[in-house]
């Protein structure tokens, strides 16, 4: 975990007292809303249908138990004891109070935390995979990259006013966790002839234009990670369009100008940035990295037929590991559903899933995140991660614990054993609290997991990612859905289109629009069509996007439309 | 810091495109999309570069001030036009040090700006010193 050394606690505290003063100077009416709303947006506190929103920063998605505790103690004074988490790897309260924003932001400085640049055309929260330092498939943690990242794009003055906002993931494995090719820029940490480097994808991006980024270049030298990355962002400030706020973002303009002649101009700058003297000393990396060093693992003696039981076949029952699987069922779905391996042999990443059947994708009530702050604290070397699939993850915990943990998670209604299941659903706020949406997405959700309730049925459908937006923005990531519901307006009536054959994995795609839409029940009729026709249709470890693939959509479209 | 508003009597800036067709004139205005770099052969004899911010969104001039200080520029380089209080600061740092504002700027409030940050996370065009260079020295 990065910890903050006075530099970076006087940057954060100094922009608690530089709010303070303008929201002072807002409730005193010496500014009107109009030159207000771009100071209340660069602290990601936005105005929507009901009240203030406030979004927080989670920086790559990490946190500790008392960053935690101090987000359930926020929701629990601020708010109506509960947050959001986002697909930004953030949270997001709902109901916050204008003259409560200062204090909030003095509290979240208390812990480190902050809300800048979680709104606004600036680089926005550095992303990166939930599973850093955890997962045995990655060539380096990746996280100190993005503190770099993270570092480097908070008040970079430059880039404070760019043509629209931007979003970087930062990755360093082959599967992709954090849907990096869909980011203005996605990176990938990779190595070369023993050297580590980094691939660089740029224009990638959702919205109502949705594109998977290219590569613009396959390895920049690690020693120019920051300047190249200068280069990519000064020709898009440059030449960015700013004519149309839907044709803005850098997808955009990659997308006119072509892949290789946005890498050209790229190259050019960058021959000119990196004698400018911006990238840090190997020194500075060395303190970030220092931070995010493995935690004191024990080490345990495996017995080779226990290892890799974890999220693969059924626990083994003579594991001592997994005490109390045996006699409890729901103990060992949740086991072979929600906890995958990790590179620490003895150790388990835990998923916690904030989808109830039924409840609202993403939420968690202040208890539940005192909960999960406390088991992070305990049995997870004081770490969690946000996902940007709207979930929580405990990175490090030991095999031995796992029953424990998940009695702590089911008393706490926190066990849903459904990751990466139909009911492990994106969805957006939508039209319950978004000034900009078209239509619901959280009744949407609710129903649709409602319906597949059945862990059974649910479990046999296999991996299947659903993803509700409601509106074209796509904050709810439909085009990268195997399964994507866009909500729109049709002439003043809630109407949701279908899309099929999405992914934001490493399988990255687009998904395709089935036919007209559907209201609010008959969009879940046709996900069951959908599904059941999936069932008659795949082969032997066909997931429902690979049998989509492989027959494309005509059986699915007369299944759905009949 | 040098911050000064302009002053009556100076020589009216030209456009870049009269700037290039005319070889004695030393002030030249940039629109936001005028290349910068065009101006790199002639920036000794220049006193006076104006960049022209006609919306406070729209952040093409703070790569356009980059670029002619990392060039070497040292005359006035002024931002003018819709030019917010709050982005003042961002400007110092991209090497403004002149701003010709359409609206009036509350000084006090100006003042404020500049001084509510003394850390720097990264290298841009004025003098300050980046956090990273702080910590290794």
């Amino acid at each position: 975990m990065y910890k903050y050394d006075t530099y970076d606690q006087a940057i954060v505290d100094a922009r608690v007292a530089e709010f303070r003063d303008q929201v002072a100077r807002r409730l005193a009416g010496e500014i009107t809303e109009d030159q207000f709303k771009p100071l209340r947006l660069m602290n990601g506190l936005y105005l929507q249908l009901h009240a203030y929103m406030l979004r927080v920063a989670i920086p790559y998605g990490t946190l500790d138990s008392r960053q935690m505790r101090m987000l359930a103690h926020i929701a629990r004074k601020y708010d109506r004891d509960y947050g959001h988490f986002t697909t930004r790897q953030n949270i997001q309260y709902n109901w916050i109070k204008l003259e409560d924003a200062p204090d909030i932001l003095a509290d979240l400085a208390t812990v480190e935390m902050h809300a800048i640049q979680t709104s606004g055309n600036c680089i926005r929260n550095i992303s990166s995979d939930q599973y850093a330092g955890a997962a045995a498939d990655e060539i380096v943690d990746p996280r100190p990259w993005a503190e770099l990242l993270r570092q480097w794009s908070t008040f970079h003055p430059e880039f404070s006013y760019l043509p629209r906002k931007f979003k970087i993931a930062v990755i360093a494995a082959d599967e992709d966790r954090a849907a990096m090719r869909l980011h203005d820029i996605g990176i990938q940490l990779v190595e070369r002839d023993g050297k580590l480097g980094a691939a660089f994808y740029v224009g990638g991006g959702m919205g109502r234009t949705p594109m998977i980024a290219p590569l613009i270049r396959d390895y920049v030298p690690i020693e120019d990670f920051l300047s190249y990355s200068e280069a990519c962002l000064r020709v898009y400030n440059r030449y960015g369009r700013r004519d149309n706020i839907y044709k803005a973002r850098i997808k955009i303009l990659v997308h006119e100008i072509g892949a290789e002649e946005y890498a050209r101009q790229v190259e050019e700058e960058f021959a000119h940035v990196k004698t400018l003297g911006i990238d840090p000393p190997a020194a500075e990396l060395e303190r970030i990295a220092a931070f995010f060093a493995p935690p004191p693992f024990e080490n345990f003696d495996v017995v080779p037929a226990q290892a890799g039981t974890v999220g693969g076949s059924a626990p083994t029952p003579a594991a001592p590991a997994f005490a109390g699987a045996t006699s409890d069922p729901d103990f060992a779905v949740w086991l072979d559903q929600n906890v995958k391996p990790h590179k620490q042999p003895g150790y388990a990443i835990v998923n916690i899933s904030l989808k109830p059947i039924g409840g609202i994708p993403g939420d968690a009530s202040s208890a539940q995140i005192d909960v999960m702050a406390d088991l992070a604290e305990r049995y997870s070397f004081d770490e969690l991660r946000v996902t940007h699939a709207q979930n929580i993850v405990l990175p490090h915990v030991a095999k031995r614990d796992l029953y424990a943990v998940w009695q702590a998670l089911n008393a706490a209604e926190l066990a849903n054993a459904n990751l990466d299941l139909i009911s492990d659903i994106i969805a957006c706020p939508g039209l319950d609290y978004c000034s900009l949406a078209n239509a619901r997405s959280i009744p949407i959700a609710q129903k649709i997991a409602t319906r597949f309730a059945d862990p059974a049925r649910q479990r046999d459908l296999g991996e299947l990612k659903l993803k509700i937006s409601g509106c074209i923005n796509a904050c709810g990531h439909h085009h990268a859905g195997h399964i994507g519901i866009l909500g729109v307006d049709r002439k003043g009536v809630e109407n949701y289109q279908l899309t099929l054959g999405g992914s934001g994995a490493e399988d990255v795609s687009i998904g395709k629009i089935t036919g007209p839409g559907f209201d609010e029940d008959g969009i879940v009729d046709a996900v069951e069509r959908a599904t059941d026709k999936y069932l008659t249709l795949r082969e032997p470890g066909e997931r429902f996007v690979d049998t989509y693939r492989r027959v494309g959509m005509e059986p699915f479209r007369e299944a759905i439309y009949g | 810091m040098v911050e000064h508003f302009p002053t009556e009597g100076e020589e009216p800036a030209v456009t870049l495109d009269a700037f290039l067709d005319q070889s004695n004139a030393t002030a030249v205005r940039l629109e936001p999309d005028d290349d910068a770099r065009a101006l790199i052969p002639h920036l000794d004899r220049l006193a006076l570069i104006e960049i022209a911010f006609p919306k406070y969104r729209d952040g093409r001039g703070y790569s356009s001030a980059r670029i002619l200080r990392e060039a070497g520029y040292t005359g006035e380089l002024r931002a003018q036009g819709d030019v917010l209080v709050d982005q003042i600061a961002f400007m110092k740092r991209c090497g403004f040090d002149s701003f010709a504002p359409e609206g009036s700027l509350n000084p006090e409030a100006v003042e404020r700006a500049l001084s509510t940050y003394d850390q720097y996370y990264q290298k841009a065009a004025d003098a300050a010193v980046p956090v990273w260079k702080l910590r290794h020295g």
